[in-house]
């Protein structure tokens, strides 16, 4: 390679290594902005603000599913084992959405502690919860319980 | 190290002819591949547990998001070799890769947003994989229109090279995104290593459709980068005569 290239490449080079440094720093930064959800057990603690849009997430309760019979109307019941809060939500639920599953919600505390949703979203993989969901689970040991069922429901 | 091999793509008659004899081939390979992936993974593959036959957009979503990727990092190779090496043929492949590129960014986001409604709930999110793929396309979009707005041939080049390289530093991000931040969109099924998290029958058609889809991009780019090259050229004797050659039927 004659000389002119060699340095060309290297000019080349440290744009990249450049580049790729700062674009680097900047997502290490917004790593601390991560818009982490509520669990159920911060919102019964008060610790999620009351008019402001949250995440809540957590496993869907058993047995804790409530439609309505003449609208879209739904509640049901998020937990993570140590606390609950309750979702209303109007409209049409993920395909995945069913009991058990792990799920985020996106709205507004009520005064009574109902999170108004208008949003729900459901992941995609069945194994597979929002690794956020998964993370509270593992904090208040729920996550265990989680997996002795799916074992459980194997066998 | 023997440089002859790479020498030979600065001439634009060498690449004409060689790629006149890859053309055939390639297309063939794309037909059938794409044919075979497609029909087997969109009738015949096992409709998935919890999402039944919805799952099936897979097919068309992850192939289209791999070569989108793929463009993307071998415009930015291009780019290198025509920074540093001024190979004329490069510039060529990176402007003529970059609207197929979009096309098959566009289709991924698509796609992932009809599949979205159904499972997740929602077409859209702003989840890291999301938007790195969003800002993608536009810089797929960058290069198209600095390609196109600079009249001046090699300034253009340049420019182009430049994006295509600094905008590379995206496609990592897209591919680690699942794994560095807490997305909606899940993590790779689909891995080179490392075990398969799909059954055998769901994952042979996906493997052949991604095959298929490389074919498809690889006949199209030739295509596209044999015609930049006839117009470039045009001033040259061989390409005089081919243009005779190939117009000869209809006079």
């Amino acid at each position: 390679m004659n000389p002119v290239r060699k340095k060309r490449l290297m000019i080349v080079l440290a744009i990249l290594a450049g580049t790729g440094i700062a674009v680097a720093l900047a997502l290490t930064a917004l790593q601390q902005n991560i818009n982490l959800f509520y669990t159920p057990t911060q919102i019964a603690a008060g610790e999620a603000p009351q008019d402001a849009r949250i995440r809540a997430g957590g496993l869907v309760k058993e047995g804790s599913v409530k439609r309505s019979t003449d609208s879209l109307l739904v509640d049901f019941v998020v937990t993570d084992g140590a606390a609950e809060v309750t979702i209303r939500f109007q409209g049409i639920l993920p395909d995945l959405f069913r009991e058990g599953q792990g799920i985020v919600a996106l709205g507004k505390l009520d005064g009574e502690g109902v999170l108004l949703a208008d949003e729900v979203l459901a992941k995609h993989d069945e194994n597979y919860m929002p690794p956020e969901v998964t993370q509270a689970l593992e904090q208040s040991g729920m996550m265990k319980h989680y997996e002795d069922g799916k074992q459980g429901s194997k066998q | 190290m023997n440089w002859t091999w790479f020498h030979k793509w600065g001439s634009p008659k060498w690449f004409y002819e060689m790629s006149g004899r890859w053309l055939p081939w390639l297309g063939v390979a794309a037909i059938l591949l794409l044919a075979v992936g497609l029909a087997w993974g969109l009738a015949f593959a096992p409709p998935e547990k919890y999402q039944l036959d919805s799952y099936r957009i897979i097919y068309i979503h992850v192939p289209a998001a791999f070569l989108a990727q793929s463009c993307y990092l071998l415009m930015a190779i291009a780019g290198v070799v025509s920074l540093v090496w001024k190979m004329k043929l490069a510039d060529v492949a990176l402007q003529q890769a970059a609207p197929i590129g979009a096309w098959l960014c566009f289709v991924s986001l698509v796609s992932g947003a009809i599949w979205g409604k159904p499972t997740w709930g929602t077409y859209w999110i702003w989840d890291a994989r999301l938007t790195s793929m969003l800002i993608l396309l536009f810089l797929y979009f960058g290069v198209i229109a600095l390609g196109n707005a600079i009249s001046n041939r090699d300034s253009a080049a340049k420019a182009c090279a430049v994006l295509a390289l600094v905008g590379a530093v995206n496609i990592p991000i897209i591919k680690y995104s699942v794994e560095f931040w807490n997305t909606l969109h899940q993590p790779a099924t689909f891995t080179v290593t490392g075990k398969a998290s799909m059954s055998a029958d769901m994952w042979l058609p996906l493997l052949i459709s991604v095959l298929g889809f490389y074919c498809f991009f690889a006949t199209v780019l030739l295509m596209r980068m044999r015609l930049e090259v006839l117009r470039r050229e045009s001033r040259a004797s061989w390409v005089k005569a081919e243009v005779a050659r190939l117009s000869g039927g209809n006079r």
